[in-house]
């Protein structure tokens, strides 16, 4: 039970369009991620299937019935904040039991949910503290188990992670997708960082400036960008893109190649260029190469440690079945 | 500035100020407490007549032989007007506090509402705390409250019903009402401006979890707004307690003791009895119990002001 469909959905803030008519479908049990950069509506879209804001034109269906004009908390979803919107003056037994106390529960059965909550998530010793004194992560989880509690049809994040610190956004990113295979409700993530979607979704949408770019599973998108702002955002580092006689050679405006799919040689290749930067990871280094006619310095990805130093000169070679061509108007052409 | 050495230099910089203040403070309360003690009456002086120039018609200054013990607090706690001035005082600020709170949470919540013309009309809501108490209170008894030329009067009239007079039938009630419309504005203010730093995703999630408006009210407004009333509490009733100009201007402590508060009595036993002994010991005692006025609220809801 949680099957999205969103008709012919458009928003308009004032004058300003931020979200032209668009349709999408979100299947039950499915991980869908929304990706794009800051202002390209991806929150907006949320909040629109959430309820939080009003629909301009188009319909909004959850299993099947319109949903359009339900207020939000008779729509069934739950939905986790960026902020983590916790009531800092209840304790987190009260936080998660809200939503039960909202909907008048009995006291029991109040008690037995927020106990599976908490247990499902390992906050049974915070149940009695009160927001401020947990950590980032364990809000976190208070929010999330504020949601699972309602037992939704669909949880909705809302940049659930951008808080956290790097180490413990990776944990969290699994706790979600763990929580996603055990209770295989829908849940509609949304975030700017194309490494959650990639790692967590089944179903990626990019979107920019409220349009949906391309929809697909993250290795579809990995594979076969549809256009030139897909291929630059799905993936890291960045696709390297090359346009001019080089591109022309193959028949585009454009080409494009990852990072991982350029080989180096220090003795023979189809680029020649000096090596600028390069970042060691440990596993594997990026060098940033200037080669000659290329406007950008190619990233290319060694795996393991190499032994080349700035200024050095090297030869690229990409590897052609896996080079991307778009056209003039920056669609792929296969 | 953490050093040894630069602490020591602040200290040093800072005495003066702070010793300045010491004086103005200790002075006038050591004063005061010594002339409680006293029998400094100053129609009916007496012992040795050491006249000085300044208090003219024979007045002298009171001296150690004038000590006369607990007298002066004998004699203004039993006083009838002391019970009625203590009632007063606590109905004043109580129902001054009850109206400015409440009211002063709807219009925070009317004022949050995005509106056409807001920035006028929040500049409109603050008016009335820039009008000092003496005319606010001159104002509402002549052109509100007259039971003649009275605004009220006149829509009474214009309604077909006898004029109220509001300064003879319901003093005290009047009394609170011009103070409230002064002090409503400050709580309107403070509780406005903790409103909206109300995190929005807050009410969203309750939205989300299924609490209407009131629910929303109660379970997260309400609680976020918890120490801005509080502070509001705090500082009114400082400055409640002392409210005397009002009185002043419109019923002078009448009819009867109906309005007399006990700054107004201290008023009335110091400056129209004369009586500076009795005065001072009034003045202590309002010290008193302002101070346990003060360790009451202090302990009732100081604890919201903690983290």
């Amino acid at each position: 039970m949680g099957r999205i469909v969103l008709e012919k959905v458009s928003k308009s803030f004032g004058e300003t369009e931020v979200i032209p008519a668009l349709d999408l479908t979100i299947d039950d049990g499915e991980f869908c991620v929304f990706v794009g950069p800051s202002g390209c509506g991806k929150s907006t879209l949320l909040r629109l299937i959430a309820g939080l804001e009003d629909v301009t034109n188009g319909q909004i269906l959850i299993d099947g019935e319109d949903a359009t004009s339900v207020p939000p908390a008779k729509r069934g979803l739950a939905m986790v904040f960026q902020s983590y919107a916790l009531y800092p003056h209840m304790s987190v037994r009260k936080n998660i039991a809200f939503p039960l106390r909202m909907a008048k529960f009995d006291k029991a059965e109040q008690d037995k949910r927020v106990a599976q909550a908490a247990e499902v998530l390992n906050l049974t010793d915070y149940l009695d503290r009160r927001p401020g004194q947990l950590s980032g992560g364990q809000r976190q989880r208070v929010a999330i188990g504020r949601a699972i509690v309602r037992e939704p049809a669909a949880f909705l994040f809302d940049e659930p992670l951008s808080n956290l610190d790097a180490a413990l956004r990776v944990g969290m990113r699994l706790e979600i997708s763990e929580l996603h295979k055990r209770l295989t409700t829908t849940m509609v993530y949304v975030t700017h960082d194309q490494v959650e979607a990639m790692t967590m979704a089944d179903k990626i949408v990019v979107l920019r400036a409220g349009n949906i770019e391309q929809v697909g599973s993250p290795l579809e998108l990995y594979r076969t960008p549809r256009n030139l702002f897909v291929a630059g955002f799905i993936g890291s580092p960045k696709m390297n893109f090359v346009n001019g006689s080089i591109a022309a050679k193959h028949n585009a405006a454009t080409i494009g190649i990852r990072p991982e799919h350029v080989s180096v040689s220090s003795d023979a290749g189809d680029w020649p260029g000096k090596v600028g930067v390069s970042e060691h990871l440990g596993s594997d280094t990026f060098f940033h190469v200037t080669c000659e006619g290329i406007a950008d310095p190619i990233t290319v990805r060694v795996g393991g440690e190499v032994d080349l130093h700035y200024g050095d000169t090297v030869f690229l070679t990409p590897a052609s079945d896996h080079m991307h061509k778009f056209d003039d108007k920056g669609l792929r052409i296969e | 500035m953490a050093t040894q050495h630069s602490r020591a230099a602040a200290r040093m910089m800072i005495s003066p100020a702070v010793l300045l203040l010491l004086c103005w403070m200790l002075i006038p309360l050591g004063l005061t407490i010594y002339f409680s003690f006293l029998r400094f009456n100053l129609i009916m002086p007496s012992g040795n007549e050491m006249v000085i120039g300044v208090f003219g018609h024979g007045l002298r200054v009171p001296g150690p032989e004038d000590f006369s013990g607990w007298e002066n607090f004998y004699w203004f706690i039993t006083d009838p007007s002391f019970q009625a001035a203590i009632i007063n005082t606590l109905v004043l600020v109580g129902g001054v506090l009850l109206i400015t709170v409440i009211g002063g949470i709807l219009f925070a919540l009317l004022l949050d509402q995005p509106m056409w013309g807001q920035g006028i009309v929040r500049i409109l809501v603050i008016a009335p705390f820039f009008v000092m108490p003496t005319v606010s209170g001159l104002v509402w008894k002549n052109m509100f409250m007259n039971p003649v030329n009275g605004i009220f009067a006149h829509l009474a009239i214009g309604l077909g019903m006898e004029p109220f007079d509001f300064f003879s039938q319901a003093p005290l009630a009047s009394i609170i009402w011009i103070v409230s419309w002064q002090w409503l504005p400050f709580a309107t203010l403070i509780l406005l401006t903790a409103l909206q730093s109300l995190d929005q995703e807050q009410l969203e999630a309750a939205e989300m979890d299924g609490a209407n408006w009131i629910n929303r009210f109660f379970f997260v407004m309400l609680p976020h707004l918890a120490r801005a009333i509080t502070v509001v509490i705090l500082i009114q009733t400082i400055f409640l307690l002392s409210i005397f100009a009002e009185i002043l201007v419109t019923t002078n402590g009448g009819p009867g003791t109906a309005t007399t508060n006990l700054t107004y009595l201290i008023y009335v036993s110091s400056l129209l009895q004369f009586d500076v002994g009795m005065g001072s010991a009034g003045g202590v005692i309002a010290i008193i119990l302002a101070n346990i006025v003060a360790i009451f609220l202090m302990r009732m809801i100081g604890k919201n002001l903690d983290a």
